[in-house]
Parts: C-alpha cells; sequence; structure tokens
C-alpha cells in the first residue's frame, strides 16, 4: 500500500506539526512495517500560480514557440511589480485564462535546474511555465501543467499540487484487509494520535430511483453484496483532473481513463474495488454465478482464460464478462467512445477470490483486497462516490442504482471480560480506555445494561473487521494502541526441566566425537535426483530408489528426498576438491526420508477440538519414515605426509574406525560383518550390527563409483541410522583386578577366508574369564605360512580378579583359547 | 700377618705425611678427571682397594698398639676427604653431561606437526547447541518433530485458514503423490501430482502443536530445527534453513513473560546490553501478534535494532486444536531465523557461505560460537 501524506491529511486532522517521521513512527508503532518513504523532490525559490494573461504564436520557427505573457500575483511581475511576465514556452496544451504553475527567476526546480531572466527568441522569457515532471510530481511531461481556477495568481502551489507530498511504502499484514485504504489508514493514524475521527464513507447515501442494471445473483454464497449505479451521458473525451492523476501515481497506479480512474481512486481512498462496465456493451441483464466448466474469458490484459466451476463470474446473455473480483472482460471494457457506465461495487466471498487469484495467478489490486475481505457495508457508498466524480468530471447524470444485499453485513457481538487484556498482555488496563481504543477502531461498545461498569464489555466490530471474532482480537487492538512498549518485561520460571533427552546428548557426543577425530561437520541441502542414485550404482531394485518426490522442486533434477545421506555429502566433498582443499573428512547428521508401503492420505482432522488417537495416528502414518542418519565420508589422506615421513590415505580400515567410535559414544556394541552393497565396494565393505539387525555399512566405495564421481581414490564412506541404535544402558562399574597380569603372545594359522573377529570371539569364548583381553597385532600372509593361509598373531592378557596367576595357569588359559579356535575356525598354533 | 719395619727411606705408608702425599695425590686426581669414565679411574686408584689409603688402612693392623688410634683417625680423614671429593666432582661431572644431553637432543618446536586434520562442527550446529543450552538452564525442553508434515500440522492446526492469504505467504515445498510409488514425475498431473495433504514444513511450529498434544501444560519447550520455503539460493535467501522456536504454554501466561524471556534470550545471545523490543505485527497462530526486534550492541557499523523474529500468544484457535481450554491456559510462541541470527551476529554477508559447506569456512569458527 502506497500511502499519500496528502491524501492522508485530507481524510484525517493529525496534530499540526505531525511530519513524514512522527507518521512512520506511528504507523510501526501500531503494527504497519514501512518499507520505504518516497519524498517528492523540493522545488527551492519563488514557485507561483499564475494566470495566463496573452499568448502570442512565434512562426517560423522549426517548432511551436510560444511568447505569452502570465499573471504571477501582486509584487511578482517585473522588478517587483504587479504587472505580468513575459515567458516562452514550448508548450501548446494552454489557453488564456488558464492556471499555470510558473517557477520564478531564482527559483531550483528538482534535479538543480536554475531558474533565470534570458532572451530567447527575441524575447525576455522571466520565468519557466512548469510541466509535471519538470516539478517532480509526476512523469508526465506531454505539455505543461494546467491546472483549474483553484487558486489567485502569485500562490505557492506546493501544497496545491502536491509538491511537498511523501509517500509511504507500507506492508499490510493479510489480517487489515481494511488497511488498504486510506480510509483505513486515516482511522488508524487517528487512533495512534488519539485525535477524532470522521469516516469520509460516514456520509449519508443520495436517495437514487432503482435502475442501476437488473442483476440476479445466482451465488449468494460467492456474492454477499453487488450494488449497480448507472451513469450517462458522459463526454468521452473528457479525462481525470490533475489532482486525481497525481493522487493515483501516487498510490502506484497508472491513469488510464476517467471513468477507470475514478473506480481505482475510490479504491484506494475507500477500500472498495469497483469495476465499470460500458453500458452500451453489456447484452441484457447481469447473472452472477459460478463458471461452468469450459467456460472462458478474455480479460482486460488479452489473455484468455478458461473457468473452472469455482471461479465466480459476472455475465450477461453473451456469457462471462468479469472475472469477480479479480479482473474484468475485454468484452465491455470502457472505451474511447463510451459514454454510459454501469459501476459494481460488490462483496466477494475472500476465500473464493484467493482461489481464482491463485489459480489464474492473477494478483490484482482487486484480488488482494477482496480476499481479505472488504466493508461489505461500503459498497453503496462506494459506487456512489464515484459515479459523482464522473459526472463532475465527465458531465451526465446519474440514472439510478441497485443493491443486492445477501449475509455479508451481520457480525456476531464478542463478550469481553475485562479482565482479559491484563491477563493476556500483563499490565493492567482501565476500563474506560478499553472502551476508547475500542471505539476508535470502529467498535460500539456496551458496558452492562445500567450504566454499571459490567465485568464484560459486549462489543460489536465494525463491518471492516471480520479478524475480529475473540476477546484475544480485541486484546490486541488495545495493546498495540496503547503501545507494546508500555508491556513489562519478566522473566517467568518454568518447572524444573529434564535437559537433554538421551537420543540429543547421543547426536552431540557422536558430532563432537567426529570433530576431534578430525572431520567437519556439513549440512546439505536433501533434494537429489535419480541421476545421483545411478551415479551411486544402485540397482534398479534397491529400496533407496523409492523417494518421496516433490511436487515444486525448485530444480526439476532434484525432485526427491534423500533416501541416503550419501549424495549430498560427496556433493559437498567434490565442491570443496573443484575450491582446490584435497583431504576432505566430513559427516552430517540429518533425517532421511523413507516412503511407507500404503501409508494412509492423511486425513481430515478437526481444528476446534484435539482430534482423536486415531485421526492422529493416521496422520503419522501418513507420514514417510524420517529415521536420523550419520554419514561420513573419508576423501584424500587421513594422516598427512610431512616432515615426519609419509602420510596414509584414507580407506576402508579409517571407516571401520569411526564405526567403532559411534559405537564408543552411543555405548552400544557395533558388530560389523562382511557385506555387499551398493556404493560400496564389494570386497571392502562392512555391514555394521546391533545383535543381528542391520543398522549401516562402512569401507571403502567401489572403484567404479568413485572413478564415475571423479572421487579420490580409495574414498571411504559411512552411513548408520542413528534411531536404529538402542538406548544406551546405564554402566555398570567393571571390577579392576589389583594382581599382575601374565601378557603371552599367541599366533595362530588359518585358512585366508577366516575372518578376524571369528577368530578372536573363538580365542575369547575359550579363554574364559581368566583371559582379560584379546587384541590382534599381526598379520602374515606369505612362503611361511603357504598359500591360502594367513598367520594371526595376538596378544593375550591373562589376570585372575582374587589371585596372582601362576605360569601353568596363564598357559592353561592359553591352551583353551587356541584349543577353541582350532575347533571353530579350525586354527592352528604357529610354531 | 707382618709388615716390614719402618725405615727412614721408606716412610710407613701410615705415618701422617705418608697418608698426607697420598692424600693430595687422590684429590689432584679427582679434580682433573675430565669426565666420568676418568673420575671412575681415579676412584678405582685412590679410593679403591688396592689405592695407598685402603693399604694404610689395613697397615693400622700391624702398629704398635699405642700408634693405632692417632694412624687411625689420620687415615680416616684422609679417606673422607678423598671420598668427599669424589661426591661432589661426580655431581659435578653428571651435571655437565646431563646438560650436554639436552643440548644435544633440543629441535625446533616450531616445526608444523598437523598430521590430523582439524574438524568442527557446522556453525548452524554450534549456535542450535548454544541456544538449546540457554533454555536449558532455565529448566525449558528441546522439542523435535519431522521435517516433511501434514498440511493438518503445519497449516490447519496452527490457525492457517485453507485459502487464507497467509497460507500463501509461506511458500511450501508440497509433495507429489503417490508418495514413494515412483520416483519420476507422474504423467498427467500439470502440477506434479494429486494433492497428497503432505509439505516440507514452512516452520518448525508443528512441533509445537506435536508438544501440546502430546503432554500437559506446564510446557517450556523449544523447537530448532530445518525448515524450508521455495526461496531460490542467493545472498540472504535459502530454500532449506534452521529456526528455533519457542512455546510456553502455562497459567497466566502474558506478553510481559513473552517479553522477558525474549529479554533474557537476547541478553545470552547478544550481551548484557541488548533487549528486544515488539511491534505489532500477524501471524495465523498467534493473537497478539509481534515483530522482534534485538539491539545488538556490536552490530557492524554501530550498535543499533535488527529485526530477528516473530512472536506472540499463542491464539487460541490453535490451543482448541490441541485440546487446551483459551480460558484456561495462555502461552506465548516465538521463533527466529537461526542463519540470520548468524549472519547479523558473525558477520557472514553471503547466505551461500553456510549452505555450502566449505570446509575452509567451517573450520573457521571451531567448535564455539
Amino acid at each position: 500500500m502506497h500511502l499519500s501524506t496528502h491524501w492522508l491529511a485530507d481524510t484525517v486532522g493529525l496534530p499540526a506539526g505531525t511530519g513524514t517521521e512522527e507518521l512512520t513512527a506511528a504507523l510501526l508503532r501500531v503494527g504497519f512495517e514501512v518499507e520505504g518513504v518516497h519524498a517528492v523532490p523540493a522545488t527551492e525559490g519563488p514557485l507561483v500560480v499564475g494566470t495566463v494573461s496573452t499568448i502570442q504564436e512565434l512562426t517560423g520557427l522549426k517548432k511551436p514557440i510560444r511568447f505569452c505573457t502570465v499573471d504571477v500575483g501582486p509584487g511578482n511581475g517585473p522588478h517587483g511589480s504587479d504587472d505580468p511576465r513575459g515567458i516562452i514556452c514550448g508548450a501548446t496544451n494552454f489557453d488564456v485564462g488558464d492556471t499555470v504553475v510558473v517557477a520564478l527567476p531564482g527559483a531550483v526546480l528538482p534535479g538543480g535546474f536554475e531558474i533565470a531572466s534570458r532572451t530567447t527568441y527575441g524575447h525576455i522569457s522571466d520565468g519557466m511555465i512548469c510541466s509535471v515532471r519538470e516539478l517532480g510530481i509526476g512523469t508526465e511531461h506531454d505539455g505543461i501543467l494546467v491546472l483549474g481556477p483553484i487558486a489567485p495568481p502569485g500562490t505557492d502551489p506546493r501544497q496545491l499540487i502536491g509538491a511537498d507530498d511523501a509517500v509511504i511504502e507500507l506492508a499490510i499484514t493479510p489480517d487489515r484487509g481494511y488497511a488498504l485504504s486510506v480510509r483505513g489508514l486515516a482511522r488508524e493514524m487517528a487512533a495512534a494520535f488519539d485525535v477524532p475521527f470522521t469516516d469520509p464513507a460516514g456520509r449519508p447515501l443520495a436517495e437514487r430511483p432503482a435502475g442501476g442494471w437488473p442483476v440476479t445473483i445466482d451465488d449468494p454464497v460467492g456474492c454477499g453484496r453487488f450494488v449497480t449505479v448507472r451513469v450517462e451521458g458522459i463526454d468521452p473525451s473528457a479525462s481525470s483532473p490533475f489532482w486525481l492523476r497525481r493522487r493515483l501515481s501516487a498510490a502506484g497506479i497508472r491513469s488510464i481513463s476517467l471513468a477507470v480512474d475514478v473506480t481505482n481512486y475510490v479504491m484506494v481512498d475507500l477500500g472498495q474495488p469497483l469495476h465499470a462496465f460500458d453500458a452500451g456493451r453489456l447484452t441484457g441483464p447481469i447473472t452472477v454465478r459460478r463458471a461452468a466448466g469450459g467456460e472462458s474469458l478474455v480479460t482486460l490484459d488479452g489473455a484468455k482464460r478458461t473457468l473452472v466451476a469455482d471461479d465466480i463470474v459476472v455475465t450477461d446473455e453473451s456469457g462471462p464478462i468479469s472475472l469477480a473480483g479479480v479482473m474484468g472482460g475485454e468484452s465491455t471494457e470502457i472505451s474511447s467512445t463510451t459514454s454510459t457506465v454501469v459501476i459494481e461495487a460488490a462483496y466477494w466471498d475472500p476465500t473464493a477470490i484467493a482461489r481464482t487469484a491463485r489459480r489464474h495467478r492473477l494478483p490484482s489490486e482487486a484480488s488482494r483486497r477482496f480476499e481479505r475481505a472488504v466493508d461489505p457495508a461500503v459498497a453503496a457508498v462506494a459506487a456512489e462516490a464515484a459515479a459523482e466524480l464522473l459526472v463532475r468530471y465527465g458531465g451526465g447524470s446519474i440514472v439510478g442504482r441497485s443493491d443486492f444485499l445477501g449475509d455479508a453485513l451481520p457480525r456476531n457481538d464478542i463478550g469481553l471480560p475485562l479482565g482479559e487484556p491484563e491477563r493476556l498482555a500483563g499490565r493492567p488496563y482501565d476500563p474506560a480506555t478499553v472502551s476508547r481504543r475500542l471505539q476508535q477502531v470502529g467498535c460500539t461498545v456496551r458496558a452492562g445494561t445500567d450504566g454499571r461498569v459490567a465485568d464484560v464489555l459486549t462489543v460489536t466490530p465494525p463491518s471492516w473487521r471480520p479478524d475480529l471474532t475473540r476477546p484475544a482480537d480485541l486484546v490486541e487492538e488495545v495493546a498495540r494502541l496503547e503501545g507494546y512498549d508500555s508491556i513489562p518485561s519478566v522473566l517467568p520460571q518454568a518447572p524444573a526441566g529434564r535437559g537433554l533427552t538421551p537420543g540429543q546428548r547421543r547426536e552431540r557426543l557422536i558430532a563432537a566425537d567426529l570433530t576431534s577425530a578430525g572431520l567437519t561437520e556439513v549440512l546439505s541441502f536433501p533434494f537429489i535426483g535419480e541421476a545421483d542414485l545411478d551415479g551411486l550404482g544402485l540397482g534398479s531394485d534397491d529400496v533407496r530408489r523409492r523417494a518421496v518426490a516433490l511436487r515444486n522442486p525448485l530444480d526439476a533434477d532434484r525432485r526427491l528426498m534423500r533416501t541416503t545421506l550419501l549424495p549430498g555429502l560427496l556433493d559437498t566433498v567434490l565442491r570443496n576438491i573443484s575450491r582446490g582443499t584435497r583431504d576432505l573428512l566430513v559427516f552430517e547428521i540429518g533425517s532421511v526420508f523413507l516412503p511407507r508401503t500404503n501409508a494412509p492420505r492423511p486425513p481430515d482432522a478437526p481444528i476446534d477440538r484435539k482430534p482423536d488417537a486415531a485421526t492422529l495416528a493416521t496422520l503419522d502414518a501418513a507420514l514417510p519414515n524420517q529415521p536420523v542418519h550419520l554419514a561420513v565420508v573419508l576423501a584424500g589422506a587421513v594422516d598427512r605426509a610431512g616432515w615426519w615421513g609419509p602420510g596414509r590415505g584414507a580407506g576402508w580400515a579409517e571407516a571401520v574406525e569411526i564405526v567403532r567410535r559411534v559405537g564408543r559414544m552411543a555405548g552400544t556394541e557395533l558388530r560389523l560383518v562382511a557385506a555387499d552393497q551398493a556404493p560400496w565396494h564389494p570386497g571392502r565393505c562392512a555391514g555394521i550390527r546391533v545383535g543381528d539387525w542391520p543398522v549401516g555399512y562402512a569401507g571403502e566405495l567401489a572403484p567404479a563409483v568413485i572413478e564415475r564421481l571423479g572421487l579420490p581414490p580409495r574414498t571411504a564412506a559411512v552411513e548408520i541410522d542413528l534411531d536404529a541404535l538402542p538406548d544406551r544402558r546405564t554402566p555398570v562399574a567393571p571390577v579392576i583386578s589389583p594382581y599382575p597380569p601374565v601378557h603371552l603372545d599367541v599366533a595362530v594359522v588359518v585358512d585366508t577366508g577366516v575372518r578376524a573377529a571369528d577368530v578372536t570371539q573363538a580365542l575369547r569364548d575359550g579363554g574364559g574369564e581368566l583371559l582379560e583381553s584379546v587384541r590382534l597385532f599381526d598379520v602374515y600372509q606369505g612362503d611361511q605360512v603357504g598359500a591360502g593361509r594367513k598367520s594371526l598373531a595376538f596378544a593375550l592378557i591373562v589376570r585372575a580378579p582374587d589371585r596372582t596367576l601362576t605360569a601353568a595357569d596363564a598357559t592353561a588359559v592359553r591352551d583353551a583359547a587356541v584349543a577353541a579356535a582350532a575347533d571353530r575356525v579350525g586354527a592352528i598354533l604357529r610354531g | 700377618m707382618s709388615t716390614p719395619a719402618a725405615t727412614s727411606d721408606h716412610p710407613s705408608p701410615t705415618d701422617a705425611a705418608g697418608v698426607e702425599a697420598a692424600a693430595v695425590t687422590a684429590l689432584a686426581a679427582i679434580a682433573a678427571a675430565p669426565d666420568l669414565d676418568a673420575l671412575k679411574a681415579a676412584r678405582l686408584a685412590h679410593a679403591g682397594d688396592r689405592s695407598p689409603l685402603a693399604m694404610a688402612n689395613r697397615a693400622i693392623a700391624d702398629l704398635p698398639k699405642a700408634d693405632k688410634a692417632s694412624a687411625g683417625r689420620g687415615i680416616g680423614q684422609a679417606r673422607s676427604r678423598v671420598n668427599a671429593a669424589l661426591g661432589a666432582r661426580e655431581a659435578e661431572l653428571v651435571a655437565e653431561r646431563d646438560s650436554r644431553v639436552l643440548a644435544d637432543e633440543a629441535v625446533d618446536v616450531t616445526l608444523p606437526y598437523d598430521r590430523q586434520p582439524a574438524g568442527s562442527p557446522h556453525p548452524i550446529s554450534t549456535m542450535r547447541s548454544r541456544i538449546g543450552d540457554v533454555f536449558i538452564a532455565m529448566g525449558w525442553e528441546i522439542a523435535e518433530g519431522p521435517e516433511l508434515e501434514t498440511e493438518w500440522f503445519n497449516f490447519d492446526a496452527l490457525n492457517f485458514a485453507k485459502d487464507h492469504p497467509a497460507r500463501a505467504m509461506q511458500d511450501s515445498f508440497y509433495v507429489a503423490g503417490p508418495v514413494g510409488a515412483t520416483s519420476s514425475a507422474p504423467s498427467g498431473y500439470p502440477d506434479g501430482g494429486p494433492d497428497t495433504g503432505l509439505v516440507l514444513r514452512t516452520h518448525t511450529s508443528p512441533v509445537q502443536v506435536r508438544s501440546m498434544l502430546e503432554r500437559q501444560p506446564p510446557l517450556y519447550v523449544i523447537c530448532p530445527g530445518r525448515v524450508y520455503r521455495t526461496d531460490e539460493l542467493d545472498a540472504t535467501h535459502t530454500p532449506v534453513f534452521h529456526q528455533v522456536e519457542g512455546l510456553a504454554i502455562d497459567r497466566h501466561l502474558s506478553m510481559a513473560h513473552l517479553k522477558g524471556t525474549l529479554d533474557h534470550f537476547a541478553r545470552a545471545m547478544f550481551g548484557a546490553q541488548s533487549r528486544t523490543r515488539l511491534r505489532p505485527s500477524y501471524f495465523p497462530f498467534t493473537e497478539p501478534s509481534a515483530e522482534m526486534d534485538v539491539y545488538f550492541p556490536d552490530k557492524k557499523g554501530g550498535a543499533g535494532w535488527v529485526e530477528w523474529g516473530g512472536c506472540g500468544m499463542v491464539d487460541p484457535n490453535v490451543l482448541l486444536a490441541c485440546g487446551l481450554d483459551p480460558d484456561e491456559w495462555s502461552g506465548f510462541a516465538f521463533g527466529m531465523g537461526i542463519e540470520r541470527t548468524l549472519q547479523f551476529r558473525n558477520q557472514i554477508p553471503d547466505m551461500r557461505d553456510l549452505v555450502e559447506g566449505d570446509v575452509r569456512f567451517t573450520a573457521a569458527f571451531g567448535s564455539e560460537i
């Protein structure tokens, strides 16, 4: 909304000295965000109203030039005389007797254009007759500004022409449709400055004979009011007066024709969008109804709109002639020959207009107002105001008025408990203040029937405030007009809390541990595409290809929600590599989106009460499963080369090490098994298990994936479903034996296919309770053990909790351990 | 055992002069020992079993009884002097050797040892934790919920009417249907599929609704998390960003408590001088509603007010949808963007730096914000 301070000042009497700064501060204070202030650039020095006395056309020149004498008022003539001044002018759009604006020598127009006496075309030009553009009050420059006889010569015209105007650009919140008008904002400012306000729409309505236009309303739900006023005998060549054009321009609306301009003017002034039909192009009576499927309409912008059954249309016998509340039709548009006009002022169902405007992608000045609900009471006043302006500037007469009034008007009273403002705002307001503030916004307030102050105020909101329906809405009005800054600051005392949840603690621990291990956290966008999944080499039946798709993705190639964190993470790695970073150790913790099979459609749930348990359960069942995953990518060196010697590149072992760290932070043993899962290297991929439950994978990426994506060789990755990890159990203190340990090394030979984890487990099981720890420290393959065999060397620690073991005790433990390994995995003690 | 009689040519090793001579020789040798090896040789020669003083000591046994005492005293004193000198010299030589070893082992300690790359949490996560800690300290709890939501939780329960312009204010990503049936665009639907009633949440407010449905008041929670709007990525917008919202429901909560909470939060984030101010505004889920500015003492270009978020008293319709009686319970809610907070607080001119995951950017923040 562009608010002209001039227009505002014409509508409400604000305290003397209220400048633009005070206005913007007041607007902000009561809830209107100021997006910009555009002041008309100033003209310095003598600027006066003049009356053209004589015009002499100069001949023999390449373009028309006039030498005029202009009465510029007493004392403003040459040498301080009362005589007219001679002025050379290149414009021809004025006659003797016209009132114009003259910049006298010494004046400086916007842009620094200094006016001085000078001799030109053989005459002394003693000033300048100005155009709208030269005065900085608009863009018109097809002639000089000709005013009506609005002031005697010599008057300072700045105020008259709006040279001291400023336009305040406001963001109007969707609940305050009434503020999309000067009327609405003037009322707000009257309240903000606590001054009286006279509603410009409050004037009595002229009596008219019925006879706007014959109208049938077939859709009283969509159309709550429909007023028509017919004006005939208009001079089609009549144009809008300067003041009207200037106000429209200040409001950001282009001047089109008198009939259109007056409708737009009244819309900005009173907030009621109007539409003007050329009565000569109407075919029979008007019917308001919902469109029939397949109907179409060419709107004023020249576009052919295919209508759907939900659109409300104004029709005549020719079919739809206007898309109600959104845009008029071309077939009945005002033209340069229009002499009879039917002005429509309607109240449309906000929801229907919002849907239609969105469906046809046609946000208009009218639809913006209708979808926020206009004042249904103002329709007739607005139509009359436009008709009167049309008659005043275009001649002709008002034929009659028709008014269909449905049930747009009835409003319910609100009972406002007197304590409610304090309960919600946290400071007391005396009842008189509450009443006064509510009356200022247009409410009728009744406090008890017998004159006593009742405990409850009965409040009838005004017709332009459909947003006021509950006590809380009224409290906001009182609180904002009394000032939010008057509300005290009090810290509430919450009951004692439980701190972070176990899951939240676990996430923090894992993230902190990984960063201290040298990994950097990444938060990538969760949008992926088929190409990303192809890049990972996922099979056509891979479950991760079942993804949630977006209807309106920003990038059509990334219309899926991720089912794995790896694409985003690998993307980030590649971006970093392209920017010159070589070694990338990164992780991400975030949701993936896994569709459920046979998910129900979300049911319609109530909003006026808590939905029942079954409905809530179905709402949740409609959602995809969204577990939190952890993913890690290790690319390049995990241990850098340096003066100390060579470094070490990432590989499967580092990925496995990450799993061990995560397990430790989660307080869960994460078991590793050999696995074959894209995008990992089939021989270097560990499946991660909790018990027998798979929770993720770790290892090197498959060489084909690495090559396809352009990753460093041996890039390794991990992905774990953190939500699948069990809750940490409260740890129980171990028994720490004070007795000395016996250290024994043992090497066993097994087939190369035997997993180290199985040998370790066998030793552990065989060694029993006295075997405190088993640690594999060497793996050997070669001639000494023969082809197809490998030697695994373990360091054993044997210790008892209650005594010092003898060498014989320890040897017995070792032998039992090796025996179990021999039994289970065919291990042979290496001699 | 017998000892030859002393003669004038061969003074007895036990007489005073002989003992003194042996002691002087020993002390000279000890003092002259240049290193621990030489000292070891001197110890053997002058204090060992076969040294003159040791031999003299043994010879005391053969002296006449009357001389034994004085000879014993003289020899004992001489041996003490020699042993003391040995000890002192050894200490000197050990110290010399030790300091030489330390000098030899000296290295250039400024050699960089950066074998293990340094890691960092993302500044958004750090900020999120920090905000969480501020509220945890007040007894609040952290609530979380799904990023992909039903429209009921994201809009309906929060008092967004079906066709209210407020719904269009938040440009949402809608989910195409049928969910998961295929990953390619369903044909025959110009909009990408039939209405599924599912959206990527446009704010974390659905978590507030879930909290109210799951627990009984009093309820004091913050809801941090990732949210989505259909803005193209540029210097000040991102389609995927993070919010933190707060919700308190209790008896007798008012806007004064909202202000108190926000002021405390502002001081925790921006310093003791900070505070907030409210401007009337509109949100479907609060009434009264306000925009909130924070006074930021360290603002780039000078202390001043910065738009920080929105807030208000929980709308009665929201309470009703969550099964709470608006006459019994009241509450307030507020929300702000984590990226935006980081942008003005930590002077990040370009939003893209926060979303692209350049490790150089993240590393610069370290582990605290």
